[in-house]
């Protein structure tokens, strides 16, 4: 028993080095790849569109209408139209329980919506199973990170890799899937390097620190080769300096041209990268726009706040005279621990 | 004490044609089980499945041995589609809870009296498999092996010698088919499904069809196993078809270590060899009188050494938990979840 511990404490130990390790290079060295001002080929894609919700955008990529999904007697998603635009960050934000999750889930086919019409790149997707939507090119990760722990960090890469012959059984039984095989190894470690990852690739995933799993999970979902890759909370969890890598990483899959949305909680974050905003309330869009404007929305401020929220945040300002971030930072861990528990309950 | 008796016992039981119907039905659960997290607590449905596939063929219908075999394994199959096809798409435990009452109630169907006329009831049916011996190369009358430093018997009939012959080939030829499907693309989906079933969903694979193969694929070699005891035996008993058969695989493929090729190999091997070695040990005990008798007799020498298959269990999962081949690895990381 002893000596097990030992293995799996030397194990998090050497991880746990790589993980301090990728912090420093991504926020001191102005030189690295991450900290790159990448190409932002969204940049006045959004300039026409109406700032109101459901509008229509130049090119979507994603379309969704009349999506509606209830649990007994909860509503939990009921979303008139929303288009997603191709090419940008879109970022999915709300406050707890305004069904993001959920309406991820529905997008990706993971739930099935009591009613509505998703479309992916123009096709119809309903009653398409989760796995042909992905291998269509809509590729999500997960709020609770889901990185295969008993498997190496190559092979978690590998398992990526989209239309393996090998992965038939009968071919299986042949060689005739190694020259293939060759080529995914190539491409997951080409992958795994642009993450900063390659020095881990052989240790198992489970033995990597929660920011590095959310990178493997990023990098594993780039390995499929999406058309459109949707992240559910990239950043919960994460310390400050991986969560300035991850960001890159988002920006660059939208300078290849990978359309992203994203559901997070940090304003920051959704200020920094996001093209637009979709912003959820009760199972509803109530607002949509670009990130600097949709802090002043009314409708926004009030979900967030509640409708009387002049006289709560005079109570704030009170009660507390640090800043708003002291009054933020209980308020966003209690909403992602709720949120995990919810994503747990939708399992 | 007779020790040659004891060694020459114990290494006839690791090797016994016991040990490679476990090693079958246990390189099936491993492959389950270890492979691809599908929780089958009714391998002996399959077994079950494979015996009477053959024993119904050939001795109700008169069809030719070879006939009655390929019959076996295709009950095999039919078997986990129909398992398959209501569970495979729910949770874990489902294919559990249906695998352990399917396999009572196959035991139950066939040794019912109202099907005695093509099951043979509590009887089961004998005598179907004669031609099996007829293909036997080794001469009957012969014995074959030699005696270890002139003292521990290793010698077989020639009929024991063509059964342990075909028994380990197939052993082998089934070893080596896990080994090189569980390494290569296929072998890396079902441990993703084994990791986690919706980050393989997430990736595109059609998680349903990978649990369907592995279940058939397994469960195959549960049916080859189940074949091979109703041929080597001659005979097709309904009550060898018990619960307790899939928890001894079981046991073997987890004593060898899961998610390992050789695992339930060594696994079932191990499994005859300590009961022989603890039967034999307890017997010599208690007959030279080492044994007092207010603490064991003789009739208890039989379920005890269960007891201490077990206790072997319990010691290495305290002292080696990933098995005989594991990674020490791995069940760190199960520590830390």
């Amino acid at each position: 028993m002893n000596a097990s511990d030992q293995g799996g404490d030397s194990v998090a130990g050497t991880s746990e080095n790589a993980g301090i390790e990728l912090g420093r290079t991504s926020g001191g060295g102005g030189a690295s790849t991450i900290q790159r001002d990448w190409h932002n080929p969204a940049i006045g894609m959004f300039d026409d569109v109406a700032q109101v919700p459901g509008s229509a955008k130049p090119d979507p990529i994603l379309v969704a209408s009349e999506v509606s999904r209830s649990f007994g007697g909860l509503r939990a998603v009921d979303v008139d139209h929303v288009e997603i635009q191709r090419g940008a960050i879109t970022a999915l934000i709300g406050p707890n329980g305004a069904g993001k999750t959920t309406f991820f889930n529905l997008l990706t086919n993971f739930d099935t919506p009591d009613s509505g019409k998703v479309s992916f790149d123009g096709e119809n997707t309903t009653g398409v199973r989760s796995h042909e939507l992905a291998s269509r090119g809509m590729v999500r990760t997960f709020q609770l990170t889901k990185v295969l722990a008993k498997m190496s960090v190559i092979d978690n890469m590998k398992l990526a890799g989209q239309a393996q012959a090998g992965e038939s059984m009968w071919r299986a039984l042949t060689n005739s899937w190694r020259e293939q095989e060759r080529g995914v190894e190539e491409r997951a470690l080409d992958v795994l390097d642009e993450f900063n990852m390659i020095h881990m690739k052989d240790e198992f995933a489970g033995a990597l620190s929660g920011g590095q799993r959310k990178l493997l999970e990023m990098a594993r979902a780039m390995m499929a080769q999406p058309r459109l890759i949707m992240l559910d909370e990239p950043m919960a969890g994460v310390n400050p300096a991986l969560t300035q890598s991850l960001l890159g990483h988002v920006k660059r899959l939208r300078s290849e041209g990978i359309s992203v949305v994203f559901v997070e909680h940090d304003m920051d974050v959704v200020q920094d990268i996001s093209d637009w905003v979709v912003v959820m309330a009760e199972g509803g869009v109530i607002a949509e726009g670009p990130p600097g404007a949709i802090g002043a929305n009314p409708a926004v401020v009030d979900a967030y706040l509640g409708s009387s929220h002049a006289a709560l945040t005079e109570e704030i300002r009170s009660v507390s005279d640090g800043g708003s971030e002291a009054a933020g930072e209980p308020e966003s861990s209690a909403e992602s621990a709720d949120q995990a528990k919810q994503g747990g309950d939708d399992e | 004490m007779d020790w040659n008796a004891i060694i020459s016992n114990g290494f006839r039981s690791g090797i016994s044609q016991q040990a490679i119907i476990f090693a079958l039905a246990a390189i099936g659960l491993n492959l389950h089980f270890g492979y691809t997290g599908l929780l089958n607590f009714g391998q002996v449905a399959f077994m079950a499945a494979g015996a009477y596939g053959v024993g119904i063929t050939t001795d109700t219908f008169g069809a030719p041995l070879w006939v009655g075999i390929i019959v076996g394994l295709l009950a095999g199959v039919v078997l986990g589609v129909l398992l398959g096809f209501p569970t495979l798409r729910l949770r874990a435990d489902y294919l559990a809870i249906v695998t352990i009452a399917v396999g009572e109630i196959i035991r139950l169907v066939v040794r019912a009296a109202a099907l005695s006329d093509i099951t043979g009831g509590s009887n089961g049916i004998n005598g179907f498999a004669n031609s099996f011996q007829d293909w036997n190369p080794f001469n009957n009358d012969a014995t074959y092996g030699f005696r270890l430093f002139g003292r521990i018997n290793l010698e077989f009939s020639g009929a024991d010698l063509w059964e342990l012959t075909v028994g380990w080939s197939l052993v082998l030829l089934s070893v080596l088919l896990v080994w090189k499907l569980v390494n290569s693309p296929w072998g890396r989906v079902l441990r993703s499904i084994r990791e986690d079933e919706d980050a393989a969903t997430a990736l595109g694979k059609n998680v349903f069809r990978f649990k369907m193969q592995s279940l058939i694929l397994g469960g195959s070699f549960g049916t080859l196993a189940g074949i091979f005891y109703a041929v080597q035996q001659n005979s097709v008993q309904p009550d060898n078809y018990a619960t307790q058969q899939t928890f001894f695989a079981l046991t073997a493929a987890i004593l060898g270590g899961l998610a390992r090729v050789w695992g339930p190999v060594v696994g079932a091997m191990m499994f005859w060899v300590i009961l022989s070695l603890a039967e034999n040990i307890l017997i010599e005990l208690i007959e030279n009188g080492i044994m007092p008798d207010w603490l064991m007799e003789r009739s208890q020498v039989g379920p005890v050494r269960f007891m201490l298959v077990g206790l072997t269990l319990v010691l290495l999962m305290v002292f080696r938990p990933q098995g005989v081949f594991g990674d020490k690895r791995e069940i760190a990381i199960d520590e830390r979840k």
